[in-house]
């Protein structure tokens, strides 16, 4: 009776958790969904309380008090441009307990009942080994991300000459660990020879990707966190694990393909396709430039602004880099005071993660319907006075448009060389990623003011109101 | 086995609604997405509960289970936390 009990009410939390997804589908119905979604975890968690297999709550209290505390502290600290951080150290933290619970149920029913035998108990133990792998390799796949993105760690993709076929022989190791484990199920070396070999890759397989690829692995990783979620569903025998494990999955996958889309590359490509490692590079850059840099100061942009109907800003990882978020608001306010319309082109790839700049934005208390997607503003530069970008580069080089022989050709970019007058605020002429000159800088109706991002808007909006 | 089928089908039928609901959502909210996407992936803390309150495996399970309950919290915690408070800066402008 107790157990029915529990299943309705783990069928009851994934519904929830269903309905507060969908509430994300609306920025206004978010905040509610959130809340149901939390609900529902609520409710999973107290009726696993009541299980009868549970004999010691020491470890549980202890274990949810000192996680709690820490997330909570998480939670409340982190600045918004360091968001892609938090989520790269969740996603390996929702790894890590995949990992541990799978970990902890084999030795378990190695030291209790032990494994069923034919197909049932292969079953179980294959189950359990994908799970630990998927797990393991998630969590030092998402500490390689977060020191990447924390810049604790260089961004640049690190790697050796045939890393690609290191990392498939690591990868064929720990299935054959798991094959192992699966016919002699009490020698556990091969269980921890398989978390093992999937730890190292975890780590092969970032280590080789760059910093503005971080957006593809971070919405990976997540995917792989949910995954192991769900395997790990399958080893407890648990509904609600399977199905909430499915649920992030999907979603991982999903924002991976947006990023992936929007890069014009292959998932593939992003992983092993180490492109623009070595392409390119500063000396390129001087024949295009040459001559045709006309730099503006930041009271000459204040007077283009002053005559300007319609502004479209173009943010990217430089205004998260130079906190400039709020000096941003300040900028458009000014415009709009002086009767001009500003907008904001959001590039999907923009930032280090999906929607970070939405959410420095957010924070800056600009309002989303001023957040405008790339299919939907991309027409309207042509009637823009001035766009001003501020920190980003790739997204805009007009060689994905024009030059077949670039290496982002096809790439779908933001088109503000369409603008009466671009400005670029940036600190130097310097590559952006991709390691290519962006041809945009030395348009004729293209301005550069060279300086911190966050100075040069400041500068630009006391310019403006003193105009 | 017939559980396993039903799991199976289960795990199936969930990815292809998880779909369905993700493409849904705004570009706006994929940071929040993705926040509290983390925070369902702390169910995980179901099964660390079970485990860290198991005897059978002796005590590197039960610890096993104990750095579980402690990952998973720190998702569940975090994960719904930050974005609550990712959702509050974009609903405060209706």
């Amino acid at each position: 009776m107790l157990e029915i009990g529990m299943n309705l009410a783990y069928l009851a939390a994934a519904i929830l958790f269903i309905l507060g997804i969908k509430g994300l589908t609306r920025p206004k119905t978010a905040v509610r969904g959130n809340m149901l979604s939390a609900t529902g975890m609520f409710v999973a968690v107290a009726v696993t309380l009541l299980d009868n297999s549970i004999v010691s709550f020491e470890l549980i209290i202890a274990g949810a008090l000192l996680g709690g505390a820490i997330g909570a502290v998480l939670a409340k600290k982190v600045q918004m441009t360091a968001m892609p951080q938090l989520v790269a150290v969740l996603n390996g933290f929702g790894g890590g307990a995949s990992l541990g619970l799978a970990a902890a149920s084999y030795l378990q029913t190695l030291g209790g009942a032990g494994f069923a035998e034919g197909a049932l108990g292969t079953i179980t133990l294959i189950t359990i080994a994908l799970t630990v792998i998927i797990g393991s390799l998630t969590v030092t796949g998402s500490l390689i991300a977060f020191a990447k993105l924390q810049e604790i760690m260089p961004g640049q993709p690190i790697g050796f000459p045939g890393m690609t076929g290191f990392n498939a022989l690591l990868l064929i190791g720990a299935l054959a660990s798991s094959v192992m484990l699966a016919i002699d199920p009490t020698n556990t070396l091969y269980f921890w020879l398989a978390i093992g070999l999937a730890a190292v890759l975890g780590l092969t397989l970032v280590l080789p990707i760059g910093g503005a690829d971080m957006p593809v692995v971070i919405a990976l990783l997540n995917s792989y966190s949910g995954i192991a979620a769900a395997f790990a569903g399958f080893v407890m025998g648990n509904t609600v694990l399977i199905v909430s494990g499915s649920l992030v999955g999907a979603s991982g996958l999903i924002l991976t393909n947006i990023m992936c889309v929007a890069m014009n590359r292959s998932l593939p490509n992003v992983l092993f396709g180490r492109m623009g490692a070595d392409t390119g590079g500063e000396g390129a850059g001087d024949e295009i430039y040459e001559g045709k840099i006309t730099s503006a100061s930041p009271d000459e942009v204040g007077m283009l602004l002053e005559t300007a109907q319609k502004v479209i800003i173009v943010p990217g990882f430089g205004m998260a880099l130079s906190q400039a978020q709020h000096a941003v608001r300040e900028l458009a306010d000014a415009i709009e005071r002086n009767g001009g319309e500003v907008l904001y082109a959001i590039h999907p790839v923009a930032g280090r993660m999906p929607g970070h700049m939405n959410v420095l934005l957010a924070e800056a208390e600009v309002p989303y319907e001023k957040l405008v997607e790339m299919e939907r503003i991309n027409p309207q530069f042509d009637d823009c006075d001035v766009a001003i970008v501020l920190g980003a580069n790739d997204v805009t080089n007009p060689m994905a448009r024009e030059d077949k022989g670039s290496p982002i050709y096809g790439m779908p970019i933001l088109n503000v060389d369409k603008a009466r007058t671009v400005v670029v605020i940036k600190r130097s002429l310097s590559a952006g990623f991709a390691g290519l000159p962006n041809p945009l800088f030395a348009l004729d109706n293209t301005l550069m003011v060279f300086g911190d991002g966050k100075k040069a808007v400041v500068d630009i909006t006391t310019a403006l109101e003193n105009g | 086995m017939e559980i396993l089928i039903m799991q199976v089908s289960l795990f199936v039928l969930a990815l292809m609604l998880g779909v369905e609901l993700i493409t849904k959502v705004p570009p706006t909210l994929h940071t929040p997405l993705m926040s509290g996407t983390n925070a369902i992936s702390g169910i995980a803390l179901v099964g660390a509960i079970l485990a860290a309150g198991n005897a059978d495996g002796g005590e590197v399970a039960r610890w096993l289970g104990f750095v579980a309950v402690v990952l998973a919290s720190i998702n569940v915690v975090g994960g719904y936390m930050v974005t609550n408070r990712m959702l509050a800066m974009f609903k405060r402008k209706d």
